[in-house]
């Protein structure tokens, strides 16, 4: 297919290279440097979408980010992505893209029928229509008008890209590479500077590439290419295009992200398809330009019709025309650049200008080429479906309420301009006030509150004259804040056409009796008939008429629509804009992609992976790992075709049987040293510390300072003032810090470090009845002997040569050791315990066995310490001493904690001896009572218990101590059981402990 | 994201630190016979300003200090930052 609307010559495209693309199947042609979009309007294609709410046919609005319409669903690498922006999609070989919300295609779409159906749909017809009976919004509207709306279709596949992200700091960040930009730039970097500037077009030079403007002895672009090399060559300078700072947060960071492959087929390996750039920078440079404002009129939606501005640029750097019988509409001079571009191709424009008849450099350069502009005309509405036809058009009284006879005239095409919107997001976003301005009938950046300085039309200034006066001198003085240098440069000369005042008319009212659509956001189909509605519906704040009018909200974030909108309700109101004020910017300017805010962090990368040093035994050996916080611990080995229960109840038997060894490295340890740790202790745990003797180990509690148990662990003294902490796995890091802050804090007078060596040291348990004849194999100089090392005994040894520490400790009821020597040495401790305890039938044991053996035992662990329990809920209230105070001790007087109906731990069995209980099952004294049914408590840990073989659980319920021997319910609706159950004791295995200490 | 200068390490990125509260309530001493509500204010309330407060935060993925920040809460400016026993 040829190119029809592809100009000769023009533009900055490479017609030396041909790229061929599909869009809805179809097969076209474009150039290197095209857009998407550009490449679709070369071949005459201007339908690309339908609307969010109307289903209306939608085609081009823009040339770049302010685009509200053209959306594809784009194929990339085999992958899909929805929701691409045509205009700035750039185009490369074998690009495929598709029409999004529309079926079955976009030229005959079943959703269009909506259009039809519009006077049914006005503002807020969602929050009225769809309240009532309330249970249908789940079934039955909700999932509805999910189907109904939306736009792209995102993919059920992982996303196999690779985002990168960058922390970067720099002296000035500048945001847009257009006249200010540059001017900014380049000043600042010539003064030592360290300066990043960020273009988000593929680009640089901004409106410098398609305004005819003379700089020094160069066009405005020749400029422009100039300082961007020099810029390049700098090595304090970086220069990015393709970036878009979308955001800005405290403290002068700012968020770009960058696109670096998503103009080429495919990425490379290990090349990034996106990077996000946090950059905190000194200073920042607000040169983000402006966005030209539609007028508003009837049908003004119809494909076909764009700002002028975007018209303009199609020409000058695509090379492509919008149309071939353009239609000119406008309210000030800027828009006669583009008639005069037309007419330099040979096509023959017509302009409408609201405007009484005057002149300015511009208008009489168009007047002497020979165009045809009617003054004080504007147009009515536009005609056609798919694509304007032709257009209404009618003269405008001075007050701009009457219209003259209206008069039917052919085009292709209507080039719109409203004057122009400065781009303040960022500085809005940065926490800046903004102020009204009504000379440009914009609001622009007031008072900064971080450093920021917005320049150029950004600011409100429209003549390139004055902004690149200030952007040099901004360059400069911010410049020489930080580097203190003063290396000042001169301001080029500039040859410019001065404009004249542009006329404050924004949307052309209705000839009696007609009911067009006028659109104000095109994204979300909001037209003047809704703001018009919420205001008779009440809604005064612009907030609030935003939010039932959605207007601004769509992914365009109102960047054609805010003004327009701010506008009408101000007319309505009788009120002047700054009165109404604007709604507030949020980041990100632009939309991004989840992928490129996740960064590396996706998958196994989401988290460190910690290992103990003799994971890679127990990956031999077939363990099945389970997370334990960040640790991979082994759950259970498994053997032959054993499931989770039958392996985990054959290692719990053989601890009770025989022996078992189980990787203990994962605990939390903690070095406590200094002349003050006894004392310490004694604050910390709720039980006595100072008396303990070198060698010997205690269990302790640590309370919270509300009363609420935080962790529990077995402390040792190694020598007088060091003592070797344990925590549970899953509250180390907690503990470390809350250790350190009653150190740095509260008590800073106690001589006390704490420093964490869980890394440090490996851990082995080893339990059972055959335990000690193990210890004396594997220790056989050391005197392992009851009375050698008795019950919650230490001792320093070698195990073959290596340093090893032996703790008397049992987590599982049994006779049990628990052997530390360094990292480094783990694997080969483990393998020698292997070893040698064949003769006793050692096998290694997991965690679900571990915690077999411990809730038989009534040990309590983290689904008990839950942080909701106190002392006396886990049977605890031995450990706490009436002698000295403790951390969280006089919360426990608290009337709530010592009330006699307070829950507390039992154990649970079922009737029947067979069923299991959930976990978290509620307790109830009668299963089928009226719902809510009382609750008594939970079932916090269930087993199977291996010295009994019938399942066991623990549950904290109310009054426990007195509910022993009753017989209750165990209450799962989730799993839909209902259990009889009689409550034990939470001791259910060798409650007077005598196995540890045989 | 914030930038906080430790008075340590000097000036670092937020996502080093973890905010550990307000820095004006002082824990009873112990052994202290003291009233309900005395003990509630230490453990429960606590003032939520809109503006200045000065706060503890501990530096989690540096030196593992614990420090005050002066910061006002409403526009997250950063006043001043003080070691633990420092007065404003």
């Amino acid at each position: 297919m040829t190119q029809e609307f592809r100009l000769k010559d023009e533009g900055l495209i490479d017609r030396s290279k041909k790229i061929s693309f599909k869009f809805n199947g179809k097969k076209y042609f474009g150039y290197e440097g095209d857009t998407l979009a550009s490449a679709l309007i070369a071949n005459g294609v201007h339908l690309v979408g339908r609307s969010f709410k109307y289903h209306r046919p939608r085609g081009f609005y823009g040339a770049g980010v302010d685009d509200p319409y053209a959306l594809v669903q784009l194929i990339r690498n085999n992958e899909t992505i929805p929701n691409i922006k045509a205009t700035e999609q750039e185009l490369f070989e074998g690009l495929e893209a598709k029409s999004v919300n529309c079926w079955p295609n976009v030229n005959f779409d079943i959703g269009g029928i909506n259009n039809f159906l519009r006077i049914f749909l006005p503002a807020g017809f969602y929050y009225k229509t769809f309240m009532w009976p309330k249970s249908f919004w789940y079934r039955i509207y909700e999932p509805f008008i999910r189907k109904a709306a939306g736009f792209g279709v995102v993919t059920h596949e992982h996303d196999k890209e690779r985002y990168e992200h960058k922390y970067e700091y720099c002296d000035l960040l500048v945001t847009g590479s257009g006249p200010s930009g540059l001017a900014s730039a380049y000043s600042a970097a010539k003064n030592g500077a360290k300066v990043i500037l960020a273009e988000d077009k593929p680009r640089f030079g901004g409106s410098l590439l398609t305004s005819e403007v003379t700089i020094g002895n160069q066009t405005g672009k020749e400029w422009a290419d100039k300082i961007v090399t020099e810029l390049k060559e700098m090595p304090n300078v970086v220069v990015k295009n393709r970036a878009q700072v979308f955001g800005y947060y405290d403290h002068n960071m700012l968020v770009m992200s960058e696109r670096i492959s998503e103009h080429m087929p495919k990425t490379e390996k290990f090349m990034p398809k996106q990077k996000l750039w946090y950059i905190r920078a000194k200073e920042v440079v607000i040169s983000s330009g402006s966005i030209e404002r539609p007028i508003v009129f009837g049908n003004n939606d119809t494909p076909g019709i764009l700002l002028s501005s975007a018209a303009k640029e199609y020409m000058k750097v695509y090379g492509v025309l919008v149309g071939k019988k353009p239609l000119i509409f406008t309210n000030n001079d800027s828009a006669y650049e583009t008639a005069i571009e037309f007419k330099k191709n040979g096509i023959n424009p017509i302009v409408l200008d609201s405007r009484k008849e005057l002149n300015s450099d511009l208008i009489t350069e168009a007047k002497n080429l020979g165009i045809d502009i009617k003054f004080e005309h504007v147009v009515v509405n536009a005609n056609g479906y798919r694509k304007v036809k032709s257009a209404d058009i009618a003269k405008i009284s001075e007050d701009k309420t009457n219209l003259g006879k209206i008069e039917n005239i052919a085009c292709d095409c209507i080039c719109v301009s409203g004057f122009w919107t400065p781009t303040i997001h960022l500085a809005s976003q940065s926490g800046g006030k903004t102020k009204f301005n009504k000379d440009i009938d914009a609001f622009i950046p007031s008072q900064s509150k971080q450093n920021e300085t917005t320049v150029g039309s950004a600011n409100g200034i429209f003549n390139l004259n004055d902004t690149l006066k200030n952007s040099f001198e901004a360059g400069y003085e911010l410049s020489k804040k930080i580097t203190s240098k003063e290396n000042k440069l001169s301001v080029p000369a500039v040859v410019e056409k001065k404009n004249s005042k542009h006329d404050k008319f924004w949307c052309v009212p209705l000839p009696k009796g007609k009911k067009y659509k006028r659109f104000l956001d095109f994204q979300n189909d909001v037209a003047v008939s809704d703001i018009e509605l919420a205001l008779r519906e009440g809604y005064r704040s612009i907030e609030h008429v935003k939010r039932y009018t959605t207007l601004g909200m769509a992914t365009d974030q109102g960047k054609t629509s805010n003004l327009n909108g701010l506008q009408l309700v101000s007319n309505i109101e009788n009120k002047v804009v700054p009165e109404v004020g604007h709604t507030t910017f949020r980041p990100p300017y632009t939309p991004v992609s989840i992928g490129a805010i996740v960064g590396r962090e996706v998958g196994k990368h989401s988290k460190p992976t910690r290992k103990s040093p003799m994971h890679s035994w127990h990956e031999k050996n077939n363990a099945v790992f389970v997370d334990a916080g960040l640790w991979l611990r082994p759950r259970y080995y498994k053997k032959g075709n054993e499931t989770l229960f039958d392996a985990s109840k054959r290692e719990a038997e053989n601890v009770r049987k025989n022996v078992g060894v189980c990787d203990v490295t994962t605990l939390g340890k903690i070095d406590v040293k200094g002349p003050d740790a006894a004392e310490f202790l004694n604050r910390v745990y709720t039980n006595a510390w100072l008396k303990l003797p070198v060698g010997k180990a205690r269990y302790g509690v640590m309370l919270r300072e509300d009363g609420i148990v935080m962790d529990d662990g077995t402390t040792t003294r190694v020598s007088e003032n060091h003592y070797h902490m344990t925590t549970t796995t899953a509250q180390a890091a907690n503990v470390l810090s809350h250790l350190e802050y009653y150190l740095q804090i509260v008590w800073p007078e106690l001589n006390v470090n704490v420093v964490s060596t869980t890394e440090q040291w490996a851990g082995a348990a080893i339990a059972g009845p055959k335990s000690r004849d193990l210890l004396q194999k594997l220790f056989p100089e050391t005197d392992c002997s009851n009375e050698g090392l008795p019950f919650m005994g230490f001792i320093e040894t070698k195990l073959f040569g290596v340093y090893a520490r032996i703790f008397r400790i049992s987590f599982s009821g049994e006779l049990a050791y628990e052997v530390n020597v360094e990292s480094d040495n783990g694997n080969f401790m483990w393998e020698k315990i292997i070893e040698l305890g064949e003769e006793f039938k050692i096998q290694p044991y997991g965690t679900e066995a571990l915690s077999t053996l411990r809730i038989e035992m009534g040990h309590v662990a983290g689904s008990e310490l839950d942080g909701r329990t106190t002392p006396f809920d886990n049977s605890l209230e031995g450990l706490l001493s009436k002698k000295k105070d403790f951390i969280g001790k006089r919360s426990l007087q608290k009337e709530a904690f010592i009330s006699p109906d307070r829950e507390k731990i039992v154990g649970v069995v079922p009737l029947d001896k067979k069923t299991s209980i959930p976990e978290g099952s509620y307790i109830v004294r009668d299963a089928n009572a009226k719902l809510p049914n009382p609750k008594l408590g939970h079932v916090s840990a269930s087993c199977w218990s291996v010295e009994y073989n019938n399942p066991f659980s623990l549950a904290i319920i109310k009054d426990g101590k007195n509910m022993i021997g009753q017989k209750l319910f165990a209450l799962s609706p989730l799993k839909n059981k209902s259990i009889p159950v009689e409550i034990v004791s939470s001791h259910y295995v060798d409650p007077k402990g005598e196995r540890v200490r045989s | 994201m914030l930038f906080i200068k430790c008075p340590y390490c000097g000036i670092r990125s937020q996502n080093e630190f973890a905010y550990g509260g307000d820095a004006t309530v002082k824990r009873p001493e112990l052994n202290k016979e003291i009233s309900d509500k005395e003990w509630d204010d230490f453990v429960y309330n606590r003032k939520s300003p809109r503006g200045k407060h000065l706060e503890f935060w501990h530096h989690i993925s540096g030196c593992r200090q614990w420090f005050k920040v002066h910061r006002d809460t409403a526009t997250h400016e950063i006043f001043k930052t003080l070691k633990p026993h420092e007065e404003l």
